[in-house]
């Protein structure tokens, strides 16, 4: 078994009549980066601060480091936390800032000069030791917050939306470098984030949790490509969905009915709950795994395969072009995703226009199958 | 035309500022600027055989007032307001973090058991205080009832009544500016010292000290302050044993007839109260610059 650093045990958290945790487990590795993602109130920031020692559940154990921590205040707790607000002591200056923790835990003179000059170097900060929080930028103000915290050398770093008060620019550095210090450092770190892009990009494993409950934990990739439920389908991610109907269920795949056609899904397909014949299910398609065809690229044989559809609108985004397109059967609206393609002579100007017809497909084994809800 | 209609309503608006603060200085000017100036100039006039003061400059009272009696006078009541003050900010210090962290539906009927107090003439409760304090007061039956003590407690006309009254009367007026500076402070900034490895005394002079210090200096002032004045509780509950600032200054003009040297009195006590308030208002302009995040 992995070495485990924290671990929620059947944690419910009630306020009142209201749930915000239900009966979560979550056993957290050493030296990973873990994000919590989901939206407003989905219970993610409660696991943090339980975590933390800032709440205690309900019901439920937390544990930390192989002990029992539920009823440890959080001065006791080997953990620290960077506060989205930062939280910064506006009457101390950035070195008595960091110098705060170490300073409690007792640290010697020279030792712990040493300490708060490393963790400043280390978020590139040794320069402003003698301001004072306001008198910095928001994004050195976010700096001063981890060289607080990680001047403790804690068993886990607890982000709460760190990035969020920063312009798009600067979260995109800070997510880069906040990455580099993970490994640098060693130290494993929860981030909570409701910015699916940011959590993708960031994170080792991630939990991502609705209404008090985790939908499903794993890493980026399969957090993207075999969402466990709609939920995490559509919260992870754009994605279109198509109501289908199972017919069977074979060796060879599922046959499915969708849209008028038939179709035969490979059993590649990732399939959390495999389906019966009769099921109705949806079959999910990311847009930029979506092709789309234009009437002089399809042959006769190939019309058949492909569902007939018109475009609505045509969105430039520099590096893509985006296409919202109508099936012209059903009436089914799908966005689309195309990218520059030097070798596909027909497209690579991807000159579409409003009102085109055109034919779209995906490659078979690329869709998610999902049951409803 | 609504420019015409802005710019009558700039003038009105204009008009009724100019009376609204005319008429606080007009009153400032009469009630306590001129008094003050009277004060000021009979300090530095003779004491009269038959009128209360003669037309003669003269620095006597102020001389006077270095003799060490009266310098022992200055010393107890700036010991005794000081005392008070520190125990109102004791008792009131943890009562208005309470009342700030409380849920706020509860903060308006919790303040307003702070204000409640005012309702009754502050003379009147310490004469109530006196009832209770007393050697056969509801205070000594209630502890010799109860078996804790064998022999009632002495605590009227001492200095310890004294300091009860000051306390008891001046509470309130620590709690509401603790209580502002409290309301005000970001709860987080305790969780970020607690997760930081603050227990709760460090959290208290590394965080919430500081940060509540106008509020504290604040509330001293309006505690200290009145105390060093106050002279109906040194006479009711100290039996005019203890001869306060505020007494010494009633005597000389009610009893002892020297006006001048009252006047002297006042106007140093006026001066130490000044410079009180002129180290707060510098102490609250550099916090000021400092918590301006």
């Amino acid at each position: 078994m992995a070495d485990t650093v924290v671990e929620l045990r059947s944690v419910t958290k009630r306020y009142g009549r209201n749930t915000v945790l239900d009966a979560v487990d979550l056993a957290i590795e050493r030296g990973e980066f873990l994000t919590l993602l989901g939206p407003s109130g989905c219970g993610k920031t409660t696991i943090l601060r339980l975590v933390a020692g800032f709440e205690a559940p309900t019901s439920g154990e937390v544990w930390l480091e192989g002990k029992d921590v539920t009823d440890l205040p959080p001065n006791r707790r080997q953990v620290n936390t960077v506060f989205q607000s930062y939280a910064l002591f506006p009457h101390l200056s950035v070195y008595d800032n960091v110098a705060f923790g170490p300073q409690l835990a007792g640290a010697r003179a020279d030792d712990l000069d040493r300490k708060v000059r490393e963790a400043l170097a280390k978020v590139q900060l040794d320069e402003f030791a003698e301001r004072r929080p306001n008198q910095l930028s928001g994004g050195q103000q976010q700096r001063v917050a981890i060289a607080r915290a990680i001047v403790n050398r804690p068993s886990v770093l607890l982000l709460d939306e760190p990035l969020s008060a920063l312009d798009y620019k600067l979260r995109k550095a800070m997510q880069i470098e906040l990455k580099q210090l993970q490994r640098q450092l060693g130290i494993t770190f929860v981030f909570v984030t409701h910015d699916q892009e940011e959590a993708l990009s960031m994170s080792d494993r991630i939990v991502v949790l609705d209404a008090g409950r985790i939908q499903q934990i794993g890493p980026p990739r399969s957090i993207y490509e075999t969402p466990a439920n709609l939920f995490v389908a559509g919260f992870v991610g754009e994605i279109n969905l198509l109501p289908a109907q199972v017919r069977d269920v074979g060796d060879d795949g599922l046959g499915i009915a969708i849209e008028g056609h038939s179709m035969r899904l490979p059993k590649a397909t990732a399939i959390k709950t495999v389906p019966h014949a009769g099921d109705a299910v949806y079959v999910g398609v990311r847009p930029e795994d979506l092709r789309i065809w234009r009437e002089v690229e399809v042959t006769d044989d190939l019309r058949p395969t492909l569902f007939p559809a018109v475009i609505d609108e045509v969105i430039y985004k520099g590096s893509t072009v985006d296409l919202q397109v109508r099936l012209r059967e059903s009436g089914t609206r799908l966005s689309t995703t195309q990218f520059f393609n030097e070798d596909d002579p027909a497209i690579t100007e991807l000159d579409f226009a409003s009102g085109e017809r055109v034919y779209v497909s995906w490659v078979p084994g690329w869709e998610v199958v999902l049951p409803h809800d | 035309m609504t420019d015409q209609v802005a710019s009558a309503l700039h003038d009105d608006t204009g008009g009724f500022r100019r009376v609204a603060i005319g008429t606080t200085w007009f009153w400032l000017l009469l009630f306590a600027l001129v008094p003050n100036l009277l004060v000021i100039v009979v300090s530095l006039l003779e004491r009269g055989e038959d009128q209360f003061v003669r037309l003669a400059f003269s620095l006597d009272s102020y001389a006077r007032l270095l003799d060490p009696l009266y310098a022992g006078v200055f010393w107890s009541s700036f010991r005794l307001a000081a005392i008070a003050t520190l125990i109102c900010l004791v008792i009131a210090f943890p009562f208005a973090l309470g009342v700030a962290r409380a849920p706020l539906r509860w903060r308006p009927a919790l303040l307003a058991l702070v204000v409640i107090p005012f309702w009754t003439s502050s003379l009147v409760r310490t004469y109530a205080l006196v009832i209770l304090i007393k050697t056969e007061g509801l205070l000594n039956a209630a502890l010799l009832g109860m078996g804790l003590i064998d022999e009632p407690l002495e605590i009227l006309y001492t200095e310890l009544a004294v300091v009860i009254g000051f306390v008891y009367t001046e509470l309130p007026f620590m709690v509401l500016p603790l209580y502002a500076a409290m309301e005000k402070l970001d709860w987080r900034l305790v969780e970020a010292a607690r997760d930081l490895g603050a227990g709760a005394w460090s959290v208290l002079w590394r965080v919430l000290v500081p940060l509540t210090l106008p509020g504290i200096i604040a509330g001293s002032m309006l505690v200290f302050l009145p105390a060093l004045g106050m002279f109906y509780i040194a006479d009711v509950l100290g039996g005019a044993k203890e001869l306060l600032i505020g007494n010494l200054i009633r005597d000389q003009f009610l009893s002892a007839r020297d006006w001048p040297f009252g006047a002297a009195a006042s106007v140093v006590v006026t001066v130490l109260m000044a410079a009180l308030i002129g180290i707060y208002s510098l102490s609250q302009r550099r916090f000021g610059t400092k918590g301006a995040a």
